[in-house]
């Protein structure tokens, strides 16, 4: 008891300090100095929110560049990912059939090579980014979808390359889209 | 990235080629030169504070510790025994498992609950609970869909601040042990906790959660909005105070996720140089405080010696698991690096991250362990079984390495038929036998338990993969539960009630099997005297001590887990690279 009273005590206080101080300090400057981002990066159009630039969305229509595959169907309460090993005979069954769909729907041969992350599924299933290669492969699917001339079809891909997020500071990270920004960009261009 | 289908011998090679070019070992080397450089730096500072001295610190924040001294009405000066020491540190851990059950359970009937959460199920929340108290941060559930925001705040969030302050006091009473000569006590467990937490963690962790809702961490109590995408349908976008929670995740090593995917979600960890930061942040402190040990036994050398056989033992994973992820892989005809990994970090990353997060006690991940290839998976399962004292939880880390230092002098003692020696204490029967438990403990755990989970069809149920892949799940589920890591292979159905309370048990034992022994060592280390260096003393600074270290470090632990292990991550990767599926 001499000791468990006063750490009962101390207990509280710690509690009061890091649980509720803390926490309410972090978002007061976190909502006055980067509201956008401490809201969750909220990306809207003509005043409707349309989802966020940091979470990809399930999009399946010829005329837009798709995201990577999501083992959880792009769900966000909860999102998650397929946990298949490298041994794994589904994960096999499920690379090859994404590889199927892939190269039919972009009308490539049946041997095309194929960028690893269009027939991977990501860790968190809302990786918002893909490859450029991964999106230089959609790019005549887009434009036949959307029935462009050559010179609308030169502008798409000069959108694709300004699209392409370079590493972090030079050096952290990969090359990468984003995919929903890189849509929207695309309804604005046509 | 352009890796491509249609992979042959040369492809392979081609990957190499562009690993090496694509500046992504200089990621890596970077990295780890920075949290070298940072060592000193802030391990000495740390020394400071953990003595009570005046430091940079202490005019802007002197007057809460005091404050919080005062309002506690505790007394910072009072010494206490190792028995009232234990009793602080095992009382303060009850009080915490009981407030992070309490709200839990009733998170339904409290504020803060935007997103309508019920009350979470009492095995779930027991689990939970453990789970945070011990620094292990295992989950069982998704945040997003089963936390409100006031139990991830003042419950989740609190304790991780109180584990990883746990974990240094425990490290301090150790120190104290052996640099007290023929002392009763140990030191005062309040100021202990109380500096750790209000100079060390809050000001670091204030700092970096800013930093991170700059790269795009949410930090906010709004409900989840629902969107219409561009297709036309909805998507809930889930929200919440996470980056005041994710830096004290990674700076206390705690590892538990805001979010069910953890630091793969783009919420929790939104760029690569948010990742760098967070990857950073897991091992500044537990890097730091090796060389805070060398300043506070007034010998550096000492310090950095513990430091040396560390980092060979880390440099030594990350080699492996960079070779291994990276090789060609039959069974999917090459095409699976980027299975359960995210675009913006890519392969280095998401390996390094894999041994930061196993080695430390940190167990947050950015890729899916389960899919990574068999031997990086194998070295990051290794590196939980090695007992967290590669660098480790903070405080946690050191201390079991000082334990496996103990086991060391001991066997070097008995080669050369000596009594042993560690920095002038006699090294004698009850601290080997302490020291013994303390390390068997939690073996013991992981090979019980996955044993019998093997055993029953509840156990198998759990599995998402087959075959050697599936023992992998069992085993890494129980080696992180019970060194108190929290990393998952998250195929498995840790939700499952066998896994929910056999890990309870592996968490509790993994903990307080080790802290209780370690803080005993401690009581009997301060109450001898300090024998003078003589000619036959045995140095434990130096490169012979350092190999020597490494050596029962790593025979330790392969003699214990060799058979499980080949039976696992060994002989997927032969069945892998025979291009066989299962």
């Amino acid at each position: 008891m001499k000791i468990f009273l006063p750490c009962f005590r101390l207990f509280l206080v710690l509690v009061i300090l890091t649980g509720v101080i803390y926490p309410l300090a972090v978002t007061a400057v976190a909502q006055l100095i980067f509201h956008n981002q401490a809201e969750g990066s909220p990306v809207n159009l003509n005043g409707k929110l349309i989802g966020s630039s940091l979470l990809s969305q399930k999009t399946e229509s010829p005329k837009y560049f798709w995201p990577r595959p999501s083992a959880g169907d792009y769900a966000t309460v909860a999102s998650g990912a397929s946990n298949l090993g490298p041994g794994s005979d589904a994960l096999k069954k499920a690379i090859s059939d994404r590889a199927d769909k892939m190269r039919a729907a972009n009308h490539l041969a049946a041997d095309a090579p194929l960028p690893d992350d269009m027939i991977t599924t990501s860790a968190s299933g809302l990786d918002p980014h893909i490859s450029p290669a991964a999106a230089r492969m959609q790019i005549d699917r887009i434009a036949q979808a959307r029935s462009l001339n050559t010179d609308q079809k030169t502008r798409l891909i000069k959108l694709v390359e300004d699209h392409v997020e370079g590493p972090q500071l030079g050096f952290l990270g990969e090359p990468r889209i984003n995919v929903l920004l890189l849509n929207l960009a695309l309804d604005e261009l046509h | 990235m352009g890796r491509c289908s249609g992979l042959d011998f040369a492809h392979a090679i081609s990957i190499l080629e562009a690993f090496v070019s694509s500046g992504e070992i200089f990621q890596v080397v970077f990295f780890l030169g920075l949290v070298i450089t940072l060592t000193p730096l802030l391990g000495g500072w740390m020394a400071k504070v953990f003595q009570g001295e005046r430091q940079l610190l202490t005019p802007v924040l002197g007057w809460l510790e005091k404050l919080v001294y005062r309002l506690s009405r505790t007394n910072p000066t009072e010494e206490m025994t190792w028995r009232q020491y234990a009793g602080a540190v095992l009382a303060f851990n009850l009080l915490g498992f009981l407030a992070l059950l309490g709200l839990q359970t009733g998170q339904a009937w409290l504020p803060l609950n935007p997103a309508g959460q019920s009350n979470v199920d009492l095995s779930l929340a027991v689990n939970t609970a453990m789970s945070f108290v011990t620094n292990t941060n295992w989950q069982a559930y998704s945040g997003e869909n089963t936390m409100s925001y006031l139990t991830q705040m003042l419950g989740l969030g609190v304790q991780n601040f109180f584990s990883a302050a746990t974990g240094i006091v425990v490290l301090l009473a150790l120190i104290r042990g052996l640099t007290r000569r023929s002392a009763e006590t140990i030191g005062n467990f309040w100021a202990d906790l109380v500096r750790s937490t209000v100079y060390i963690l809050l000001p670091l962790c204030f700092v970096l959660a800013l930093v991170l809702v700059w790269q795009g961490v949410v930090q906010t109590f709004s409900a989840y909005p629902s969107a219409t995408t561009l297709e036309g349908a909805q998507q809930v976008i889930p929200l919440g105070p996470a980056a005041s929670q994710i830096a004290i995740k990674q700076l206390g090593t705690n590892g538990g996720g805001f979010f069910g995917v953890n630091s793969a979600h783009p919420f929790e960890n939104p760029t690569p140089l948010s990742n760098f930061l967070e990857m950073l942040a897991i091992l500044l402190i537990p890097t730091a405080i090796v060389y805070s040990y060398g300043v506070l036994v007034g010998n550096r050398r000492q310090g950095w010696s513990i430091y040396a056989a560390m980092f060979a033992i880390f440099l030594g994973g990350i080699a492996l698991s960079f070779y291994a992820e990276y090789q060609f892989n039959p069974a999917q005809g090459g095409q699976n690096l980027l299975e359960g990994k995210e675009m913006r970090f890519g392969v280095a990353n998401s390996v390094l991250w894999a041994d930061v997060t196993t080695m430390t006690s940190n167990g947050s991940v950015n890729s899916m362990h389960d899919s990574l290839s068999p031997l990086a998976g194998g070295v990051a399962l290794f590196n939980l079984l090695l007992g967290e004292c590669v660098f480790g939880g903070i405080g946690t880390g050191l201390y079991t390495m000082l334990l496996f230092v103990i086991i060391t002098v001991f066997l070097a003692g008995l080669m050369v038929g000596r009594t042993p020696e560690y920095l002038g204490k006699k090294i004698e029967a009850f601290e080997v036998k302490m020291a013994m438990i303390a390390v068997i403990a939690p073996s013991a755990c992981v090979l019980i338990l996955s044993a019998i989970a093997c055993a029953t069809d509840a156990g198998k149920a759990a599995l998402t993969n087959a075959g050697p892949h599936g023992l992998s799940e069992i085993l890494y589920a129980f080696a992180s539960m019970s060194n108190n890591n929290g990393s998952a292979f998250g195929g498995l159905n840790a939700a499952s009630p066998l896994y929910l309370w056999l890990g309870t048990l592996a968490m509790l034992v993994g903990r307080f099997a080790v802290i209780i022994p370690v803080i005993a060592i401690a009581g009997s280390l301060a109450a001898k005297k300090i024998t003078p260096k003589s000619a036959g003393t045995f140095p434990t600074d130096g490169p012979l001590f350092v190999i020597l270290l490494i050596g029962v470090v790593l025979i330790i632990s392969v003699l214990t887990f060799f058979p499980a292990l080949s039976l696992g991550p060994i002989v997927e990767h032969y069945l892998v690279q025979a291009g066989r599926t299962f």
